[in-house]
């Protein structure tokens, strides 16, 4: 008996004519077969699917490129991991590891990071939201409180007074650095006086000691140019308070918001053809604080509070087809077992997606859909993809930053998380949960359990 | 078990270039879509489409049909053919 021929989905395709595409035909999608040297259905046939993969590897190389990229612009380079970009355990402590320091914005937070032993003095504590007993922790623990608003200051004053404690605070100032939106709801006002005006109050505190300036100008920044400006800004302040109080500050923090290669919705180009690269970024910002003109001694640190640039390529989505559609006017649709729940960035993001196999040449254009019975549930409303059949994976790229911590749980379980290590092996780093784990928190009262 | 006119003047070329002289529309297929479309063409039943298509490929009768019907389904929609 001859060998049978491999199959693809009858395929027929309308042509149309016009205007050529200046950018050429569709790219062929290469399969993605393996991730870190594991082939994907090794992990999904161990792990199940969908499944979150991390990679220890390219975390690591992703933070020592990053480091070494600004340490060669300036002398004083300290990371601090954005726990809300990913607060997974065994991800932090890669970074923790890599000597990164935390960067935290809630008490749930800083409690996390304690617990994987983070020293007082290394947790930067950010946010608008600091209770008085997240406050009290962090002055007894040394850390670096970075006040957002007056009432948080007039209450660590009053704090510090009052327990007879002393506390390390920097100041979060916000700016016009020509980009839209402007972030001034965090943190006192450059232009209008209002930094200025705390810094004055701390300065006038016994209990209070500047160490340093803080800012976080955007998220998912497309100009160097206006961290150039933000940088500038503080090293001005920074002279200001040097010539003014004859005190030197420790560090100059200039937040996070570098770009990763996912590309936005409504974005025409990649983003690897648009973003700044991160050179771009390090020589913004060390342009601006060499506006210092200090003695290299006397330069302050610079603290990155970089999340998603460093996280983002290091996390993979591995999902299933469901199911192939047709929808009304003929378009194809996909539907596979990862929805928007667990993969909140596709709100904002058209994510690489491509086939964990060998597929058929022929190309056909498709929505891409969520298991979940909810219109919303929309992971990509068009892309360019092989024919697919029912149980094939596909690998959703670019997925380490944000969608581990803003994902809920919503008409499915979250899934697990694994991670695979240096030396090839692969761990879960979250288990997928369990009915007895969600059930686990609620309450049913008496009257209703008599009916159980 | 259907069957399907296609037009006659319908011209499918070997690389499943396929060119509708009434309208000039043009459309491509691909293997799998040449050898069904051909199939339908010379008056094959969907039964004979299906059972010659699991002869020579990789692929089981229930997945086939379930691809064919959506074929038709577009091959209609573009008006390339009417049930008999």
């Amino acid at each position: 008996m001859s060998e049978l021929k491999r199959y693809e989905r009858p395929i027929i395709t309308k042509q149309y004519s016009g205007f050529m595409n200046k950018f050429g035909s569709s790219p062929i999608t290469t399969p993605k077969t393996e991730i870190d040297g594991i082939p994907v259905n090794q992990i999904t046939e161990k792990f199940g699917s969908p499944v979150f993969v991390m990679s220890e590897r390219k975390i690591r190389e992703n933070q020592r490129n990053a480091y070494r990229i600004f340490k060669t612009r300036y002398p004083k380079v300290q990371f601090a991991w954005s726990y809300k970009t990913n607060y997974l355990e065994a991800v932090c402590s890669v970074f923790h590891s890599e000597n990164s320091w935390a960067e935290v914005v809630s008490e749930f937070e800083y409690d996390k990071a304690r617990k994987l032993g983070m020293k007082g003095e290394h947790i930067i504590f950010n946010g608008p939201d600091k209770s008085r007993d997240a406050l009290i922790k962090a002055i007894k623990n040394k850390s670096k409180i970075h006040i957002d608003h007056f009432d948080e200051l007039y209450m660590i004053i009053e704090i510090t007074d009052q327990l007879q404690l002393k506390a390390d605070v920097a100041i979060r100032v916000n700016m016009d650095v020509g980009v839209y939106p402007k972030w001034d709801r965090f943190g006192f006002n450059y232009e209008n006086g209002e930094a200025w005006q705390a810094i004055k109050r701390i300065m006038a505190n016994k209990n209070l000691k500047l160490i340093g300036l803080h800012t976080h100008i955007g998220t998912y920044m497309m100009s160097a140019d206006a961290y150039r400006i933000a940088a500038t800004n503080l090293a001005l302040m920074t002279k200001s308070i040097r010539d003014e109080y004859k005190h030197l500050l420790e560090y100059i923090d200039m937040g996070g918001g570098f770009p990763s290669h996912n590309t936005l919705i409504g974005q025409y180009l990649p983003a690897e053809q648009v973003v700044p690269t991160l050179e771009q970024f390090a020589d913004a910002i060390s342009t601006g604080l060499f506006a210092l003109s200090l003695p290299a001694e006397e330069l302050p640190m610079l603290i990155l509070e970089t999340g998603r640039a460093l996280v983002d390529n290091a996390g993979y989505l591995i999902t299933t087809v469901l199911a192939n559609k047709r929808l009304s006017a003929g378009k194809r649709a996909l539907i596979i077992d990862a929805g928007v729940n667990i993969l909140f960035t596709s709100f904002w993001y058209k994510h690489k997606v491509s086939p964990a196999q060998e597929s058929g040449l022929y190309q056909e254009d498709a929505a891409i859909y969520g298991p979940l019975c909810m219109n919303i549930d929309v992971v990509r409303e068009s892309i360019t993809l092989p024919s697919l059949k029912l149980g094939e994976k596909l690998v959703i790229e670019y997925v380490g930053a944000y969608d581990m911590t803003q994902w809920m749980q919503f008409i499915t379980l979250r899934p697990n998380v694994v991670m695979i290590m240096e030396d090839k092996s692969i761990e879960i780093i979250r288990k997928a949960e369990t009915m007895e784990y969600i059930a686990e928190r609620e309450v049913l009262p008496a009257k209703f359990a008599k009916n159980k | 078990m259907s069957k399907y006119m296609i037009p006659a003047n319908l011209a499918v070329s070997d690389t499943g270039f396929l060119f509708m002289p009434a309208t000039g529309e043009t459309f491509t297929l691909n293997e799998i879509g040449r050898k069904i479309f051909k199939l339908l063409q010379t008056g094959n039943s969907e039964d004979q489409v299906v059972k010659d298509i699991c002869e020579n490929y990789d692929i089981d009768a229930g997945t086939c049909r379930k691809d064919l019907d959506d074929f038709v389904g577009q091959l209609k929609n573009y008006s390339l053919l009417n049930e008999l």
